[in-house]
């Protein structure tokens, strides 16, 4: 597998971080030599092993469905400064 | 005796310095809590060691917290690390923070990313514990290369409610002490199922504190062989293996062992794992509700974009990009999915060795610390290798304690032990 600067490209806008022409360069050589040593991952004989999400067996994670304490609207809206009228406020959407 | 503020300024080992208590009786009466930067603190600055979370004062404590508060400790601040724990050497700490630099040689890494938990640990004068966190070697390292103690739990020992997320299937809150006994009671404390977080375990707690000085006699330990084969320093070598003779003389049994799978491929499944999900952890990040804000302009991919760019630092950077590809479709079953289903023959080959012995043993790390410049020549591949050594039982999520043996520049002797058996790997270390 090959990263070239168009795929640097389309991962930046994907993780929405903004990269300029020197940065693109020097991430498409990293990747490309991390990926290189990571790849012999490839050849390990993988079938009918089952995924760990988890290193140890977890429970069940659901609860009761009921209504729990949490933070007032004051505080969850004391930790910005953009804020207006009791609610968040942020970019356009459209 | 030097104050906090004259350690920090001669050796950045602390983001914050600021004291909290709530209780002034109890089992920790008198002990100082340091508190990795990443573990939230209520009212304390909590950046996890990233620029964009400069400003961020948490609501509420971490479980972890909350237990050591409510024992009498008290919390003298927040320590240096690299940013949100991407790093082994605490050099990638965040735009505007500093190196926590090694308490032994000032010119050397403290080791990452716990490098300010393990400095502060190592140069206390004072009944001090610190709080750390390791995901895939986070104390085991650091611990090694300042000289004091690093216990990493099971995954799912003590809850990650109020952690500052790194990789939600790899990270553990651990201590760090001089003394293993500390280390402990520590994890007495804080260990325990939590409703806050559903991946904490059920299994009992046990009295962690009872098995250290009950000896070595009889005691089942593997040499992990390819731990001290190529890569590994001739001092190093010699210390472990000395240590681990010291123990045969005590009356364990100790034979070699092997792990093949593990040694070969554990290093990229951790990296391709944890940067999957380290990729999708600091979506969330956004200059908006908490932390670091800008004026808002634009529409909120060109803001997020923005903040972001500005705020994280490179290897941030670059790890979101790696773990974002790892993730992308047409590349998810080649990278993520086959790195997951590595990490099942990884834990089987643990658990194998688990049915015959009770502890594996190997050096904590294949060096002792290096020198700063050194290391900012290495290239990030060069970097990610030197984890070798930590990354099997942190993907395994199995227990371990790094213990500094030998004279001279520190060594850390590692020992593991199999899920929720961090009792008989504390015996081991205490004879140590």
């Amino acid at each position: 597998m090959k990263i070239d600067k168009q795929l640097v490209r389309e991962i930046a806008k994907t993780a929405r971080i903004e990269l300029n022409d020197d940065e693109i360069a020097k991430f498409e050589k990293e990747m490309n030599n991390i990926l290189e040593a990571f790849s012999k991952i490839c050849a390990v004989k993988t079938d009918n092993v089952e995924m760990s999400i988890h290193p140890i067996k977890l429970g069940s994670a659901l609860r009761e469905d009921r209504k729990e304490k949490c933070l007032t609207q004051e505080e969850a809206l004391s930790l910005t400064n953009n804020k207006k009228e009791g609610y968040f406020t942020g970019p356009r959407a459209v | 005796m030097k104050s906090l503020h004259e350690i920090n300024g001669e050796y950045n080992c602390f983001n914050t310095i600021q004291e909290y208590k709530e209780k002034t009786e109890g089992a920790l009466k008198g002990v100082k809590i340091s508190v990795k930067d990443c573990i939230c603190v209520k009212g304390m600055e909590s950046t996890a060691g990233s620029a964009i979370l400069k400003g961020y004062r948490p609501l509420f404590n971490a479980t972890a917290v909350q237990k050591l508060l409510d024992e009498g400790a008290v919390i003298i601040g927040k320590t240096a690390q690299d940013a949100f724990g991407f790093g082994s050497f605490s050099i990638n700490t965040g735009k505007g923070f500093k190196q926590p630099l090694n308490p032994i040689d000032k010119t050397r890494v403290t080791g990452g990313s716990s490098g300010g938990s393990a400095c502060i640990t190592k140069l206390a004068d004072f009944s001090h514990i610190a709080l750390a966190e390791s995901t895939g070697g986070s104390i085991a390292c650091p611990a090694s290369y300042c000289g004091v103690i690093g216990l990493t739990p099971t995954y799912g020992r003590v809850s990650r409610y109020g952690l500052i997320d790194y990789a939600n299937s790899l990270d553990k809150i651990g201590v760090m002490a001089k003394t293993v006994i500390e280390c402990a009671k520590a994890l007495e404390i804080i260990a325990g199922k939590d409703k806050k977080d559903q991946t904490t375990a059920d299994a009992p707690v046990e009295k962690y504190t009872s098995f250290p000085g009950k000896g070595v006699k009889g005691i089942r330990i593997g040499i992990i062989k390819e731990s001290i084969q190529d890569g590994v320093d001739k001092d190093v070598k010699e210390k472990f293996l000395k240590t681990a003779e010291f123990l045969k003389s005590k009356g364990a049994i100790v034979e070699e062992v092997t792990l093949p799978v593990t040694f070969k491929h554990a290093l990229p499944v951790y990296y391709i794992i944890a940067m999957s999900e380290a990729s999708t952890n600091l979506a969330k990040y956004c200059g908006m509700r908490y932390g670091r804000d800008e004026k808002i302009e634009g529409s909120f991919n060109e803001y997020f974009a923005k903040v972001r760019s500005k705020c994280f630092d490179d290897e941030t950077k670059r790890r979101i990009m790696l773990g974002t590809f790892a993730r992308m479709s047409g590349f998810r079953d080649a990278y993520y999915i086959k790195s997951a289903k590595i990490r099942t023959l990884i834990i089987n080959e643990y658990k194998n060795l688990f049915k015959k012995y009770d502890v594996l043993i190997s050096p904590s790390m294949p060096n002792t610390a290096p020198k700063t410049e050194e290391v900012k020549k290495l290239t990030p591949i060069q970097n990610y290798m030197m984890d070798i050594l930590t990354v099997g039982p942190n993907l395994a999520g199995l227990p371990h304690i790094s213990v500094p043996v030998g004279a001279g520049l520190p060594t850390g002797f590692m020992i593991i032990a199999d899920h929720f058996d961090e009792g008989i790997m504390l015996q081991v270390a205490y004879e140590i």
